[in-house]
């Protein structure tokens, strides 16, 4: 328990509900709430998205996942990055990449692409077994 | 018609127009009105990211999209004009006879401006604005995504969606 401190804090963007949604996941499966800050893009044009994350940065967070790469909200957290590059943006998320960045070691850049090759790897089609006739 | 909508949406390039419309309608090219953006490489970049490598995306001022739009829309293949405000699309109308239907798609929450649609937010000089548009013969409805509603400005001014 003694990194939690120093694990940088990183922020979850996402359509409507998402974010709420996919970090609740994380703490029902973790028990762990003090990882992710959670954002919507509801109601915001992307500036006020980028203020939003600016805010957050300012406020210590400096790893950002998005959900989707065209969305909004990675274009607010890219914008917002720009003058910030020690932040981290990671688009295109899934539930694999969070919780293997909440296991992960306390450097924040190299969790973060252990997370995506892990988000990576999790992807897979499961066909149903080949039937004899 | 190639140009299957015009578009005004703050986000400009996200989601709900590369999926939400482009999947349904086949687009195969964005036109991005803006003079900000036409200027900036860093910005075009940016939106670049998000656009899937079947689709163009072409980065044009307003004075630029005047002088191109009959050879946008000359296209064969179905694209999209989108501006990030009403003003711009305003005067795309009013320099381009040919644009007569536009689509609001999202005009979001800022100070000064009053709820109109859960994705449309005006203030009154930006109401005046779509006014004088219909009035000069500009078809305007509100439609966030092909699935939801079709919304008339007239209802859209009046807040009788959001009843």
């Amino acid at each position: 328990m003694s990194d939690l401190h120093a694990r940088p804090l990183a922020l979850v963007i996402g359509h409507q509900d998402f974010a709420a949604g996919i970090v609740s996941a994380v703490t029902a499966i973790t028990g762990r709430t003090d990882l992710f800050r959670t954002a919507s893009n509801y109601g915001l044009d992307t500036r006020s998205m980028e203020a939003l994350l600016r805010e957050a940065i300012l406020d210590g967070v400096n790893v950002i996942f998005s959900d989707l790469p065209a969305g909004s909200t990675t274009m607010a957290a890219r914008r917002a990055q720009r003058d910030h590059p020690h932040v981290t943006v990671v688009t295109g998320i899934s539930l694999p990449v969070l919780l293997d960045y909440a296991f992960a070691a306390t450097d924040a850049a190299h969790a973060a692409d252990a997370a995506v090759e892990k988000g990576r790897a999790a992807m897979m089609v499961a066909r149903g077994p080949a039937r004899a006739d | 018609m190639p140009i299957e909508l015009h578009r005004i949406d703050d986000r400009l390039i996200h989601g709900q127009v590369v999926v939400g419309w482009g999947q349904p309608l086949e687009l195969r090219f964005l036109v991005l009105v803006d003079d900000e953006v036409a200027a900036s490489e860093w910005e075009q970049e940016l939106y670049r990211m998000g656009v899937p490598t079947d689709m163009r995306v072409e980065f044009v001022s307003v004075a630029q999209a005047v002088q191109r739009y009959a050879t946008f829309a000359a296209d064969p293949k179905p694209g999209m004009l989108l501006t990030g405000d009403i003003d711009t699309m305003a005067r795309l109308c009013a320099a381009i006879p040919a644009l007569r239907r536009v689509n609001l798609g999202g005009v979001h929450h800022r100070t000064g401006r009053a709820q109109k649609l859960r994705y449309v937010f005006l203030t009154g000089a930006e109401e005046s604005e779509l006014r004088a548009m219909a009035a000069s013969g500009v078809e305007i409805s509100a439609q966030d995504v092909p699935a939801a509603r079709v919304i008339p400005l007239d209802s859209v001014l009046a807040g009788e969606a959001m009843a």
